[in-house]
């Protein structure tokens, strides 16, 4: 494989919460991800999958420099991360656009927060728009848009400040199935015109497998990294690839690598 | 469904007509049925408004009331037309719309940056909370005197107590629609490496913005009322001495026109104000 594009490094993390069972100011330590290492190399697709409250959204709120780790490092490029940067895209489940502005308004926030010279935003902004399929669309206010067509949107935001890493948070849940369908195999499309490595958090096995190019299983309390699986399907191909014999053996590897994590002891939380 | 349309834009396709995209459909109403719908609602809304004017105007006439406490409607737009003509009425007016409209871009002055404050720092909200709670709840009116004793009687007395009027709604709007932000709105921007300051200009305040709305419509009503009040206790000019005088030297058509000449400048600012909201509102999802 090529070189290392993102470094998880022995991450940890906890946080502080409130604990109601021993008291109303009672507090202990939460551990949300533990000893989580992995590397994603340049290019990939990596899905991340496990149930809800396994630690998956942290982990991706700790590669967007929006917390700290506890312990450990994540290191894009051999680079510590150490804040929020335009290096790394974020698209969230809720799409995140600002209201009052337009789909071309929002694109142009991310390229205005890269410095971008406003003349070159609306041009960079079209042709991102047209990337993700909405070429006509740039006036329409977020409320005027479907959610599918609002999560384009969100895409092209992260897409257009160029960023080295596009993290995706669960971003096709709140979509109907064949929205998200249509949505999947607009990312992959995306991704093989531009490259980016992705790191794509989901809790449905079929989207992970579908999408990945590698499976990374995590088990819940505290979230831990159980294993990778590489994927060997082509979604490029005319059949339909989620009917095959091969995804269905896949999926189900996925499904019982989950269903082991989580039979596993469930280990105590540590009191503070 | 024909399968023409290509699969990975079939979400797209299902929305793409744009005319009626979001909005209600583009159905072609026949022209005589718009009008017809149009006269309707024209006449639903003005039917009480005119069964009052002419209950108003004949009660007087039909010896109901008697006309010299309470003279007919158009005694009253005569008197009022006699106002406008000699260039009373302007003065009047000018007058009061200076002291208010001073005293609310006062209050705005105040009201906006605080509110901003109170609502962006958990601090800040819980030193002021009880102190703003306590003035709140202080009707304006009952502190005229004390203003007038502090102030004097003559112009900054009057904008004053405007500006202290109208700068708790818009605080309390202000300070609860910067509390209000989505915080994944706040997320988002954070993830693109905002600094505070363009996070809040360009974030947090644009999403208060329809709040502070709401208190700024208040302020101008309450505007006006309190600069009423102020001006019949003392004043030499504006349309709340305009009622006084003319009482006290029984011009009482002069005295109806003048209060009708309130209402409707309290019609009109509340108008003006509400067009403004929706300007600033537009991106909202239409209720």
């Amino acid at each position: 494989m090529s070189t290392t594009k993102l470094r998880f490094d022995n991450v940890h993390k906890e946080f502080t919460v409130r604990d109601p069972a021993r008291g109303r100011s009672a507090r202990r330590q939460f551990v949300a991800v533990e000893d989580f290492t992995l590397d994603v190399p340049a290019g990939q697709l990596l899905t991340v999958v496990g149930p809800s409250g396994c630690g998956k959204s942290t982990l991706l709120d700790l590669v967007g420099g929006l917390t700290p780790p506890t312990s450990g490092r994540i290191l894009l490029d051999g680079v510590e991360v150490t804040g929020p940067g335009l290096d790394r895209g974020v698209v969230f489940q809720q799409y995140a656009l600002l209201p009052w502005r337009t789909a071309r308004g929002n694109v142009e926030f991310g390229l205005a927060a890269k410095g971008v010279p406003r003349r070159e935003r609306a041009a960079r902004a079209d042709e991102h728009l047209e990337l993700v399929g909405l070429t006509g669309f740039a006036d329409r206010y977020p409320h005027e848009l479907s959610g599918g067509m609002k999560q384009r949107v969100a895409i092209a935001r992260s897409l257009a400040f160029d960023p080295d890493v596009l993290l995706m948070d669960e971003p096709f849940a709140a979509l109907d199935a064949q929205t998200r369908e249509t949505l999947q195999d607009e990312l992959l499309r995306i991704w093989r015109a531009t490259g980016k490595t992705i790191v794509f958090i989901t809790h449905g096995i079929d989207e992970a497998v579908y999408l990945g190019q590698r499976v990374a299983v995590m088990t819940p309390r505290p979230g831990r990294l159980h294993s990778t699986l590489d994927i060997d399907l082509d979604p490029s191909a005319d059949e339909d690839v989620r009917s095959t014999a091969h995804f269905g053996e896949l999926r189900h590897e996925v499904w019982t690598r989950l269903q082991t994590g989580q039979a596993a002891p469930v280990k105590e939380l540590t009191h503070a | 469904m024909p399968e023409t349309t290509p699969r990975l834009a079939a979400d797209t396709v299902a929305f793409a007509d744009p005319p009626t995209l979001g909005r209600t459909p583009a159905v072609t109403v026949p022209r005589t049925r718009t009008l017809r719908t149009v006269l309707v609602r024209a006449v639903r809304s003005s039917v009480a408004l005119v069964a009052f004017l002419a209950l108003w105007e004949a009660a007087p006439r039909l010896g109901l009331t008697d006309p010299v406490f309470l003279p007919p409607f158009t005694v009253v737009l005569q008197a009022l037309a006699g106002q406008v003509a000699s260039g009373e009425l302007a003065e009047h007016l000018g007058a009061s719309l200076g002291r208010a409209g001073v005293g609310f871009a006062i209050a705005l002055g105040i009201a906006i940056p605080v509110g901003v404050a109170i609502g962006w720092y958990r601090q800040a909200a819980e030193l002021l909370n009880p102190i703003l709670e306590l003035f709140r709840n202080t009707a304006a009116l009952a502190l005229l005197p004390v203003f007038i004793l502090v102030l004097g009687i003559g112009e900054t007395s009057k904008i004053a107590i405007v500006a202290f009027a109208c700068t708790f709604p818009v605080l309390l709007t202000t300070i609860a629609g910067v509390r209000t932000v989505d915080p994944l709105l706040v997320k988002s921007a954070r993830s693109l490496g905002l600094s505070s300051v363009r996070l809040f200009w360009h974030v947090v305040l644009p999403s208060a913005v329809p709040t502070i709305f709401t208190g700024i419509r208040m302020a101008g009503a309450a505007s006006i009322l309190v600069l009423i009040a102020a001006e019949m206790v003392g004043a030499r000019a504006g349309l709340g001495y305009l009622i006084t005088y003319t009482q006290f030297n029984f011009q009482i058509p002069q005295m109806y026109a003048g209060i009708l000449v309130i209402a409707l400048t309290g019609v009109t600012i509340n108008a003006l104000l509400l067009g403004l909201e929706r300007h600033f509102s537009r991106w909202r999802v239409p209720a």
